[in-house]
């Protein structure tokens, strides 16, 4: 009996600063693999950038064609110092950022409410499922020029473009989502009392967020592509136009710096979405290993 | 008056037929007769898939017989009242509420103001052993403590009827035994009628007034059997008393049978 009350707390002791120095050892492996791959990160860019910015000034590739990093950078450079031809770069950058953002808005608004309206009244679920296949089977992005007869060369096009892009992925997880809400929670919230209305917005909706969620991501892409393409067959104002007047004037470090702006502000808008996620989905056991 | 005197549950002559995705039909329950009486804690057991949980899903009006009569304290089974508590076999507690969230949920659905309801959550969780979790989603619990939340989910409603459906089979056996007994301790006090089913006989022993032995599917009840063990009772304890192992031989004599006819009949399936 003594022995044993004796050695227990001593190796206690012992084992405690074994354990915490393990976990000391383990955190700075973890912070020194992170920077290793931020480091490679970094380094990929530079030399590729490097590399093409070298092929360029070589003369292996034709820079007319394939411009080069310091020739679109200088165009960045300029259009945010001396403007564009259609006015500030920030104007073209807020009008493109405009026409995503509400049509995405509105498509999301529209895929989510349709969505899980679809996926639990199974009327209306049957009556339009095949016009909805149908509808999704079309290309869409060919809407665009029609768009622009429709609503002409301001935003209302762009923005249409954009809804049209975003609605269906949007709507095709909601409904997804609706559906494959787990039957013992909706059973489960009916013997607690819950109504329809109560499963529907406090069952089947946050059970639903995570496959919405899902689509929220690819469809602020799809939205941007939506109002570049609008912007790009025909608009006053945007990146999208920046593109169109850079090609119409053999400017290919133009057409580059006004993709690299855009690759910024989708990255920019990327980043934002998930910070959103990370505190609505608190209720969700971190999943292993996920880094992004 | 009648209401009074009537039994918590009656099925009379119910049946349940499922409709399989071949198209054919497919008989879960028939022709089950059992009465269960008020402040009762009945066991129900019978091999799996015999047709136990649906005989639930009728009590609870979350299904309907296809035949025959559920009757709640007297009246017809109309949908789901609001009389009754079910605690599901699966964790069935909603993942993104916290705990004091998860227990407020069925007297915020049926109306109760917010502190109201969260002042008797507290109560619940506070019997439950849970209160210092309350602000923890049910992912960051064991699954011991996700069935306790269950529990008090389901006792914040004062349910008159509890229905509970192998609602520990997920548990280690440890554990089965503490929530067995926490589980005596949380009825005692309600008067509640209780109707537990269950595939372990010796689980229904120990916890029940009666024990429901069920045929092999479809179900009807094959025989009941009168649990003479005195309350309070633990579960670790009066499993060990002589008069327990005597009445296990007794049930087992029955139930062997029928749960060697459906060994026997998905034996025959297979082959
Ligand atoms: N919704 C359903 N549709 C078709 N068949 C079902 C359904 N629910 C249960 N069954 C069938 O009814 C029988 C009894 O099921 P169940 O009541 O769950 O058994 P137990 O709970 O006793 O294990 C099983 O053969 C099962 O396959
Ligand atoms: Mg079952």
């Amino acid at each position: 009996m003594s022995p044993e009350t004796v050695a227990a707390p001593s190796a206690a002791v012992t084992k405690d600063p074994a354990g915490t120095d393990r976990a000391r050892s383990r955190a700075r492996a973890a912070r020194n693999r992170s920077h290793l791959v931020h480091g490679s990160r970094v380094l990929l860019l530079v030399a590729v950038l490097g590399l093409w910015e070298w092929l360029a000034r070589a003369g292996a590739v034709d820079p007319f064609h394939f411009s080069m990093p310091s020739r679109i950078w200088e165009q960045i450079r300029t259009w945010a110092v001396d403007g564009t031809a259609q006015g500030t770069l920030w104007e073209q950058i807020w009008y493109t950022l405009y026409e995503a953002l509400l049509g995405w808005v509105i498509g999301v608004v529209a895929g989510v409410v349709l969505g899980i309206a679809l996926g639990r009244i199974r009327f209306l679920a049957d009556v339009l499922g095949p016009y909805i296949k149908v509808l999704n089977a079309l290309p869409r992005i060919v809407l665009a020029p029609i768009f622009l007869i429709w609503f002409g060369l301001g935003p209302a096009s762009k923005v249409a473009s954009a809804v049209v892009l975003v609605f269906f992925p949007v709507f095709f997880n909601a409904f997804q989502g609706a559906r494959e809400v787990d039957r013992n929670l909706v059973a489960n919230s009916r013997i607690l009392g819950a109504r329809d209305r109560q499963v529907t917005f406090q069952v089947v909706i946050p059970s639903a967020t995570s496959w919405i969620f899902t689509s929220l991501h690819v469809s602020f892409g799809f939205a941007l592509i939506g109002a570049i393409v609008g912007e790009y067959i025909g608009a006053t104002k945007g990146l999208g136009l920046l593109v169109a007047a850079s090609q119409g004037t053999f400017n290919s470090a133009g057409v580059y710096a006004a993709m690299a702006i855009l690759a910024v502000v989708a990255l920019l808008a990327e980043g934002l979405l998930t910070f959103l996620e990370k505190r609505l989905f608190r209720w969700k056991p971190a999943e292993a290993g996920s880094d992004r | 008056m009648s209401t009074h005197t009537s039994p918590a549950i009656e099925l009379r002559g119910a049946s349940k037929a499922f409709r399989t995705p071949s198209g054919a039909l497919h008989t879960a329950v028939r022709d089950l007769d059992l009465t269960i009486g008020r402040g009762e804690f009945v066991a129900v057991v019978g091999p799996t898939g015999c047709g136990k949980s649906t005989t639930l899903t009728l009590v609870s009006g979350l299904e309907e017989p296809t035949e025959g009569e559920v009757l709640v304290a007297g009246e017809p089974v109309r949908g789901i009242g609001d009389k009754v508590g079910f605690v599901f076999q699966q964790d069935a507690v909603f993942p993104w509420r916290t705990v004091l969230s998860n227990v407020m949920a069925g007297p915020r659905f049926r109306g109760v103001p917010k502190t109201e309801a969260r002042e008797r959550a507290r109560e619940w969780l506070a019997r439950v052993g849970l209160s210092a979790f309350e602000d923890r989603y049910p992912h960051q619990l064991s699954g011991g403590q996700r069935k306790r939340v269950a529990l008090a989910a389901t006792f914040v409603n004062d349910p008159e009827i509890l229905l509970m459906d192998e609602p520990f089979s997920a548990l280690d056996v440890q554990t089965r035994a503490l929530m067995s007994d926490e589980l005596l301790e949380l009825w005692s006090g309600t008067g509640a009628s209780v109707v537990f089913v269950t595939h372990d006989l010796e689980e229904s022993i120990a916890l029940a007034d009666k024990v429901v032995v069920m045929t092999a599917g479809p179900a009807t009840v094959k025989e009941v059997f009168e649990i003479d063990l005195p309350r309070p009772r633990r579960v670790e304890s009066v499993r060990l008393e002589p008069r327990f192992i005597e009445i296990y031989r007794e049930i087992w004599a029955s139930l062997g049978e029928e749960v060697r006819i459906t060994r026997e009949r998905s034996a025959a399936d297979v082959a």
